[in-house]
């Protein structure tokens, strides 16, 4: 019989700790296909971040790095710099990477480090309990902001991928979705443009991933879905921010 | 071997190099600034990586990346700037990863003073960061015995699997000596058995870690550094023991302010005092036996430090206060003379006998 779907062999056969319906397993699965189509897990170091995917040095075939809360870029520049030769990833949620590892972020850019930055924006703090993110939406309800984000207090959301596409060092910044089969496989080749820049020397690549928290939001998975349809993508519209490649002309 | 003439900061820097040191991260800060100057000159030259990083959090973060594969890496500072450091330390601790860490010690607390100072003895000793854990703790006094600290810090970092720290300060960072450098470091040690720097498919993978979120587990983890502590205590601690023999009063002081404390204990020997100086190389492990027998047969323990006093609670431990234990120190940068030491022997002693 044809095989049509398997599981990535860079994926571990393990059981994950991610709720149902939680965008991570989809993000994880993605970067998997990558690795195992570029044939790189066995050059490969991810650096995991603190958040919910600080687990995910269990799931990731290659060798994992779990990196102090929001200091994965940095951790993944010291691996980058003395292993040139070797492929490396940071995988980030969005109070890792847009709150305390905001400079970090800025910076791994700015340097044009030659690296992948996986970013799942699900808008909020999943692993203690859903607090306001950085990305989470005016109005929106968190633990932290029991009565929906107001701005003039707590201030406005930021846009990643549009403020790093300002920077030099930056080759790619695109942003990409989970909540439909079309944005799944934009989204698998965008990861794939990224990993593809590193191995051409190309900088920074940084592959922003709407996804879903249907624990903290309090909705099932399948409104999850139709939450990141309807309330984030008009916030935060999907495409592709910087593309050096595009600039030059040439094919990733 | 060729001597050179060399500020304590770049000598630092020539023997981590040497020492197969690959890659230094740092940050801008007095006053260990020569240092990163120095790597910024030749680490490339050398086949390194110099890298200034966007703050200390980073940098340390960078070490701890760099370490994760294996490779020899650094940082330095200075008292600010560590403490930022804090937190990556904790974190390499907790995952077993060897490195170097140089505090070229300034006044504070806060934004202090640029002079120098050993204020940051409890940290480095004590709390370098959170949870149970300890570091390396050298403290060289001379520019020379800093080169071969640098040698040392990174051996015994990578054979205890465990982060290393210089405590200098700004005196034996800015102040030049002839020195003379070790054959740079040709062979290094293997780290293939747990470094995580690509499986190439020919073995599982490896996980730098600190996490563990199962107690017990974690607890486990725990002991099994502390072992490996008990280990270190018992087999690596070193010090300086100067005219101990007979003495008396013997001075405890370490770094900058035990050269100034041997210049006090030799002029008192020529007033007939029977003083002595007691200097730790080590000051985590303490080197507790090596002060025992010390001051075997003083009557009196006299502390100085470039601090309010700090190492002197480690001083009344290792000797159970079985001594009375007397403290004179300058702070904030201001360096004590040895005529101020000789003064504070002679009315301890009541001058000759």
């Amino acid at each position: 019989m044809a095989v049509v779907f398997e599981r990535p062999k860079s994926l571990l056969d393990v059981p994950t700790h991610f709720c149902p319906g939680c965008g991570h397993g989809i993000v994880h699965r993605l970067v998997c296909e990558v690795l195992d189509e570029m044939n790189i897990e066995g050059d490969t170091i991810g650096v995991v971040p603190v958040g919910c995917s600080v687990m995910s040095y269990n799931y990731f075939g290659c060798d994992v790095i779990e990196a102090p809360h929001g200091r994965a870029p940095a951790v993944a520049t010291g691996v980058k710099r003395t292993n040139p030769d070797k492929m490396v990833f940071s995988y980030q949620g969005d109070g890792d990477l847009a709150a305390i590892g905001t400079a970090e972020t800025v910076h791994v850019a700015t340097r044009g480090e030659n690296i992948v930055i996986i970013f799942i924006n699900n808008t909020t703090y999943g692993m203690t309990g859903g607090q306001m993110a950085p990305t989470t939406l005016p109005g929106q309800v968190t633990q932290t902001t029991p009565y929906g984000r107001n701005t003039e207090t707590a201030g406005y959301p930021i846009r990643v991928c549009e403020m790093l596409a300002t920077l030099s060092g930056t080759a790619l910044a695109e942003r990409v979705a989970i909540d439909s089969v079309p944005h799944i496989r934009a989204a698998k080749k965008a990861i794939r443009k990224a990993f593809e820049n590193q191995k051409a020397k190309r900088g920074l690549s940084i592959v922003e991933v709407l996804s879903t928290c249907p624990t903290n939001w309090g909705l099932s998975p399948a409104e999850s879905m139709q939450f990141v349809k309807d309330q984030m993508i008009p916030y935060y519209p999907l495409g592709v921010y910087k593309d050096v490649t595009a600039e030059e002309g040439t094919q990733a | 071997m060729e001597k050179s003439l060399m500020k304590g900061n770049e000598a630092l820097a020539e023997a981590a190099i040497r020492a197969g040191c690959k890659c230094f991260f740092g940050y801008p800060i007095t006053p260990q600034t020569e240092l990163s100057a120095y790597m910024a000159k030749r680490m490339e030259k050398a086949g390194g990586v110099f890298l200034q990083a966007e703050s200390e959090i980073a940098a340390i973060n960078m070490v701890l990346g760099a370490a994760s594969t294996g490779v020899r890496a650094m940082t330095s500072s200075s008292s600010p700037g560590v403490s930022l450091k804090a937190e990556g330390i904790s974190y390499m601790a907790g995952s077993d990863l060897p490195g170097l860490i140089i505090n070229v010690q300034r006044g504070g607390p806060g934004l202090g003073s640029i002079q120098p100072a050993q204020s940051d003895y409890y940290q480095a000793t004590h709390a370098m960061g959170h949870g149970d854990f300890h570091i390396l703790v050298f403290a060289p006094c001379s520019v020379q015995e800093m080169v071969d600290t640098v040698m040392l810090a990174f051996d015994k970092a990578d054979q205890y699997r465990i982060p290393a720290m210089i405590l200098a300060d700004g005196l034996l960072g800015q102040m030049m000596e002839p020195v003379t450098f070790p054959e740079p470091r040709t062979t290094l040690p293997d780290k293939s058995d747990w470094a995580a720097c690509g499986h190439g498919n020919q073995r599982e993978h490896h996980i730098i870690n600190s996490l563990f979120l199962d107690a017990p587990l974690l607890e486990q983890k725990v002991q099994e550094r502390f072992q490996r502590y008990a280990i270190i205590e018992a087999n690596e601690t070193d010090a300086e023991l100067y005219q101990c023999e007979d003495a008396e009063i013997v001075v405890t002081a370490y770094g900058a302010s035990a050269r100034v404390a041997k210049s006090a204990v030799t002029a008192a020997r020529q007033k007939g005092i029977k003083a002595g100086l007691f200097r730790p190389k080590t000051l985590w492990p303490f080197p507790k036996k090596e002060l025992c027998e010390a001051t075997k047969h003083a009557s009196q323990i006299l502390d100085v430090e470039m601090s309010m006093g700090q190492m002197i609670d480690d001083v009344r431990l290792a000797t159970s206060c079985r001594l009375p234990v007397t403290f004179f120190g300058r702070t904030g940068g201001v360096i004590p003379t040895p005529a101020e030491v000789l003064t504070e022997i002679e009315k301890l002693t009541g001058g000759a006998a």
